[in-house]
């Protein structure tokens, strides 16, 4: 790979970062609300601070710069983005977005990292056990199975042990990412509850995601059981375990570290229905919340974090993938 | 003009050759079969729905709240007195339309661009490939849930379906920019163009014809994935509050507390439903992607 080739790599996550962050700086500008004024008129109803709205609108306009005309906003959010200042919160004045996000960010990354990495490999595993020769023909009739758990999507899946477990059997929590009156001090039992808490909304991502990588790896095994290599070794009396793990799997989850890269940047957008299902106080919680409320800045700050993890790894994965596959040249990579 | 005709018959006859090729792959693998089984009887059940339950039944308080299924209501009503069978059939029906809606709208406005771009090449098409390279990258539910929610004051089914078209052409024009840029370059384009053939006439009655099984396979993937966003969308309360959609029954039933009334047929109607409709769509974009991409199929050998 060449300087010049990085260079132009680099060039294009930034192009990426600034067009989806313009995109999402003037998608929210289309409604006809105002947040400031929505914010003031449910406090007035909850009887609180009475007196002239329209100052007081006016006020905090001047306050968050929603004043100015919409170019200079826009300028102003791309310098305050660059620096990675992201502002106050509307809905919850004066909390600071960057606190918001960070208090929620731990949640959704524990969770959802867990889940994918746990899902990767087992569905991977199993994937490969499928189509493998020397298998029990147990995980072949697994394979409808695992199309069905991959074509639901997990809000779904969730709900129904939401249902099952939670309710009917009583046996799990029924959200929550921990006791209403725990307080949050780090200790054995603590922990113990959080995971206890988890478990529902794990599972619910597990048994969608897995079959998807069990599938994708079948795929690729397939190919893999082709190859010469594999008769080679099957004749060299290689012994069947030894031939699955360092010739076939070895050989075959390339691409599905590809997809690893992909699924690992996408973890923090694909959390907002399984949080809001589970009521998970993670980072999809607060974007919903945020959305409501048309809490401008705190979007713009979930987003902006989304689309940096989203093409970062992308970024990574096309600078790192020509040295694990040296079939892969520069060239074939754009396309 | 016998050289009209013989450049018409080579994509005549691959054509032929690749239905065949379709028909026996379909015949060895019925993934695509059952998919299409499983979404014509959920389209038999909303066109036939109506026939049998009316669908005013679909609004609340038209029956009895919280009833467990009966001869009278076969599906149960909810805790406001919704008929769910009707529900159901009338929620297949406008999730389907809205589908359908946005996947037609997404392939069109993706097969304009993929033409304007990659028939005369040059700087349009570098800023159309630039653009759909960058957009493809911004997750397509954050910013449905972004722009519904900023336009949620007039949220009907027409603005959802519009909604989430503005994201559907992305996939159909990159997709079928590369099928232009080859199929430009083959032998019976070109032989229309020394026969002095207009633009128009090659774009419309030489290419057109021979995209449509990549147009046919591109609209039923991006009617399934316009039907997986409505639904999400739906789910999270960004859908019409008025318009009984099968989305709008999965946030109904997790905000109206159908757990805690303990009324298990609520859950089961509507996840039923879903679950015939994502398999369907699943078995059939896979069985497409499977029968245009060679590599990917699973020898049963």
């Amino acid at each position: 790979m060449t300087f010049l080739s990085i260079c132009r790599r680099l060039g294009m996550f930034l192009l990426v970062v600034w067009t989806a962050s313009t995109l999402i700086f003037f998608v929210p500008r289309i409604a006809p609300r105002n947040p400031i004024q929505d914010k003031l008129l449910t406090q007035l109803e909850q009887g609180g601070a009475a007196g002239d709205i329209k100052a007081l609108v006016d006020a905090y306009n001047v306050k968050f710069g929603l004043d100015k005309p919409l170019w200079q906003q826009y300028l102003a959010f791309l310098g305050d983005t660059a620096r990675f200042d992201l502002g106050q919160s509307i809905a919850y004045y004066p909390s600071r977005t960057i606190d918001i996000i960070g208090g929620a960010l731990p949640w959704t990354i524990a969770l959802l990292t867990t889940t994918t990495l746990l899902g990767f490999a087992i569905g991977t595993i199993i994937g490969a056990l499928t189509v493998w020769r020397g298998s029990s023909s147990f995980y072949r009739y697994l394979v409808p199975l695992l199309m069905v758990f991959s074509a639901i999507p997990f809000y779904l899946i969730g709900l129904v042990l939401v249902y099952v477990f939670g309710y009917r059997l009583g046996w799990f929590p029924l959200g929550g990412g921990m006791g209403i009156r725990t307080s949050f001090v780090w200790s054995v039992p603590l922990v113990l509850e959080i995971l206890y808490h988890s478990i529902l909304p794990a599972a619910s991502m597990l048994l969608s995601t897995l079959g998807t990588w069990a599938l994708a790896m079948r795929g690729m095994m397939v190919t893999v059981q082709g190859e010469d290599y594999m008769n080679f070794a099957e004749a060299l009396g290689l012994k069947n375990r030894r031939r699955f793990l360092q010739y076939g799997l070895r050989n075959a989850i390339l691409p599905q570290l590809t997809l690893l890269a992909l699924s690992l940047g996408h973890v923090l957008s694909g959390s907002i229905l399984v949080e809001l299902v589970f009521g998970y106080p993670g980072v999809g919680q607060q974007l919903f919340r945020a959305i409501q409320h048309l809490d401008y800045f705190v979007i713009y700050g979930i987003v902006f974090i989304l689309i940096c993890t989203i093409s970062f790894a992308m970024l990574i994965m096309d600078l790192v993938y020509p040295l694990l596959d040296p079939r892969i040249r520069q060239s074939s990579a754009a396309r | 003009m016998p050289a009209d005709a013989a450049a018409r018959s080579k994509p005549l006859t691959w054509r032929r050759e690749a239905f065949r090729e379709a028909v026996r792959y379909i015949r060895r693998n019925p993934s695509i079969a059952i998919g299409a089984a499983l979404i014509l009887s959920l389209i038999a059940f909303a066109v036939c729905g109506r026939f049998f339950v009316d669908w005013n039944d679909a609004f609340p308080l038209s029956g009895p709240p919280s009833r467990a299924p009966t001869l009278d209501y076969p599906f149960g009503t909810d805790a406001k007195g919704r008929n769910l069978l009707a529900v159901m059939t009338y929620g297949t029906a406008l999730t389907l339309k809205i589908g359908i809606v946005a996947g037609l709208l997404g392939v069109a406005i993706g097969t304009t661009l993929a033409f304007v771009g990659a028939y005369h090449r040059g700087w349009t098409d570098a800023i159309i490939r630039v653009v759909v390279d960058v957009l493809i990258t911004v997750p397509a539910l954050l910013v449905l849930v972004v722009v519904a929610s900023a336009i949620r004051s007039s949220m009907s089914t027409t603005i959802m379906a519009i909604t989430i078209a503005l994201l559907a052409w992305r996939e159909p024009a990159r997709k079928i920019r590369a099928q232009v840029l080859v199929m430009r370059e083959s032998q019976y384009v070109l032989m229309a163009r020394l026969n002095g053939a207009s633009t128009a006439r090659i774009i419309f009655f030489e290419m057109l014809p021979n995209l449509l099984p990549y147009l046919s396979a591109s609209l039923v993937v991006a009617v399934a994935q316009a039907i997986l966003a409505s639904i999400g969308l739906e789910a999270l309360g960004l859908g019409s509050p008025s318009e009984p959609t099968l989305g709008m029954t999965i946030y109904w039933l997790m905000n109206e507390s159908a757990f805690l009334l303990g009324l298990w047929w609520w859950i089961v109607a509507p996840i039923t439903v879903l679950v015939v409709l994502f398999v369907g769509l699943y078995l059939i974009t896979v069985g497409l992607d499977e029968l245009a991409n060679p590599k990917l199929r699973v020898r049963n050998s």
